[in-house]
């Protein structure tokens, strides 16, 4: 058991043997008012003073997050004919975006100790208290939100997408969808060595939206009233425009 | 061409979005509604947050109603002093019905209040009014002359009575007051302009002709719709100014088509029409209700709805 603890200090040590060098295709997302989602390449090298191990291999793991939100989850049951919301729960906290991608299959990359230790898998990286008393099943609603947001391509588990070279150089590509939540995306990098995690490194990608998608965001924050007023006077000038424009067709 | 809606934080296509709204607009310019009430639900199913779909809409609707209601006055066909009216009741029952919304969102049900709303009032609403309009056609078939509307009922025996010259009416105050408040509530309810609604309660409860009924509504609209998104905009902050213009922009020219078209047919036919289209919308909604959703699951904004 305690040689088991330092083992497992020496690994977390940043003066573990192999470290991440790392390369991002870009680093910002600008959310333009054409904006259809973004792929962005992830990619690096290890960094050793000393040969290759040659077993366990090394794998790599990389997650992107996007932040984090409670979120309501509600259930419908058939009440007097009619399917209606019942059981709600709230989920504490979720990322409103989550790709993990690995260099073998998720389980032979990284160990369950180690998962629930850094918080990788989508399911650890939702947190969710305690639903009410009255609902016993509350982990079916946690799924539920996991296989909603991976239908919509917000939540992508990518087993065996990190390609590894030579031990040494990775690259990966994740696609993010075009319904992006504004703000920063921590990223993580694991290296790993039969499901230890020997290296890890933690950048960000800024997701922010420019021009004038951040000009009418933030009016509409800042001065909801002109912004209203906006909007109505532009749906006037249009209501007229159009109008005017019709009997100018007619006449001419 | 895909667009990214600042507000909405969801890219859609633009040309969707645009035929969305020219469709819709149509029919607002033909019958006289919004077409809230088809519009908010296809938003929902392109894919747009709700409360985000509700607030533009009512932006969108001030839109088309504007340019319809412009037509109507070249034609003369607006009751002003009607709409004035009806104008105080709708915004007494926005402000009720904005209430009512909140006390229904902290009960935790106000989707199914709404869905049950709309299948309740669509199917009464559309049924009613096919049959009517079924029976009208019928009777102009067999005997040419005017259809007799009931000239007395107890609306008649009211107080406080006023004249509307261009309705030809002689009627108290108080149901054309009753009839705004009671849109207004559903109009924040729901979501929509009113005008399903109101349109049949002018031409049944309140006797007035078909003619001028549109325009007297859609001019209502305009200010009930345009209160809505003020309050949307400055509480939610769910009003999508990029999703409102391209909707708007499909919307205004469909209404002046609309109204073009809704001028080739006949009183009974423009109704019968509107009544089908009612009930299809209903039957829609009722079966969502009534059979099984592939997904039981649905997330939510917390606390909302």
């Amino acid at each position: 058991m305690l040689r088991a603890l330092v083992l497992l200090l020496l690994t977390a040590l940043p003066l573990s043997a192999e470290e991440v060098v790392l390369g991002l295709s870009q680093d910002k997302v600008a959310i333009t008012a054409t904006f259809d989602g973004s792929e962005i390449l992830i990619f690096g090298a290890v960094k050793r003073e000393e040969p290759i191990k040659p077993a366990p291999p090394l794998e790599v793991v990389i997650t992107v997050s996007g932040p984090s939100e409670p979120i309501t989850v509600r259930r419908k049951e058939r009440r007097f004919g009619i399917w209606v919301n019942t059981d709600t729960v709230e989920v504490d906290a979720a990322p409103t975006f989550y790709a993990v991608a690995t260099s073998a299959s998720f389980h032979d990359t990284l160990s369950n100790v180690e998962d629930q230790r850094h918080s990788v898998s989508i399911e650890r990286a939702i947190r969710s208290v305690g639903a009410p008393s009255s609902i016993e099943d509350s982990q079916n609603f946690t799924r539920a939100l996991i296989r909603i947001r991976k239908d919509q391509g917000l939540y992508q588990r990518l087993e065996q997408a990190v390609q590894v070279d030579e031990q040494t150089l990775f690259r990966t590509s994740i696609k993010m969808p075009a319904n992006l939540t504004e703000g920063e995306y921590p990223t993580r990098i694991f290296l790993t060595r039969g499901g230890e995690v020997v290296s890890q490194l933690e950048t960000t990608i800024d997701v922010d939206k420019v021009g004038l998608e951040r000009w009418l965001y933030d009016l509409s924050r800042q001065k909801p009233l002109i912004y209203g007023l906006m909007s109505l006077a532009i749906a006037i000038a249009a209501g007229w425009g159009a109008s005017a424009a019709f009997r100018l067709l007619r006449q001419g | 061409m895909q667009i990214y809606l600042p507000i909405a934080e969801v890219s859609v296509n633009a040309f969707l979005l645009l035929g969305l709204g020219g469709m819709v607009g149509i029919l607002s310019g033909m019958f006289g509604v919004g077409g809230g009430f088809l519009m908010t639900p296809l938003l929902f199913f392109i894919g747009i947050p709700p409360a985000v779909a509700v607030a533009t809409e009512a932006n969108q609707i001030v839109a088309s109603s504007f340019s319809g209601v412009l037509a109507h006055f070249k034609r003369k066909t607006v009751d002003l002093k009607m709409g004035c009216v009806l104008l105080v009741g709708g915004l007494i029952g926005a402000a009720l019905g904005v209430v009512v919304f909140n006390y229904l969102k902290s009960l935790g049900q106000v989707d199914l209040l709404v869905r049950l709303c709309y299948v309740v009032f669509l199917g009464v609403i559309g049924s009613l009014m096919f049959v009517e309009s079924l029976n009208a056609i019928r009777k102009s078939r067999k005997n040419s002359g005017p259809v007799k509307r009931k000239k007395h009922n107890w609306i008649h025996g009211l107080p406080f009575k006023m004249r509307f010259r261009v309705s030809g009416l002689y009627i108290s105050v108080i149901p054309p007051v009753l009839v705004g408040v009671a849109v207004g509530i559903l109009a924040a309810i729901m979501g929509v302009g009113g005008g399903f609604i109101m349109v049949p309660a002018m031409i049944y409860l309140l006797g007035m002709p078909t003619k001028v009924v549109v325009g007297t509504s859609l001019f209502q609209i305009i200010f009930v719709t345009g209160f809505t998104t003020l309050l949307h905009a400055t509480t939610n902050f769910t009003v999508d100014i990029a999703l409102a213009v391209l909707l708007l922009v499909g919307g205004v020219i469909g209404a002046q088509i609309g109204t073009r078209i809704g001028t080739y047919l006949k009183a009974e036919q423009l109704r019968i029409l509107l009544a089908l289209m009612v009930i299809l919308v209903c039957a829609k909604l009722a079966l969502d209700l009534l059979l099984q959703p592939s997904e039981l699951y649905s997330l939510g904004a917390p606390g909302g709805h």
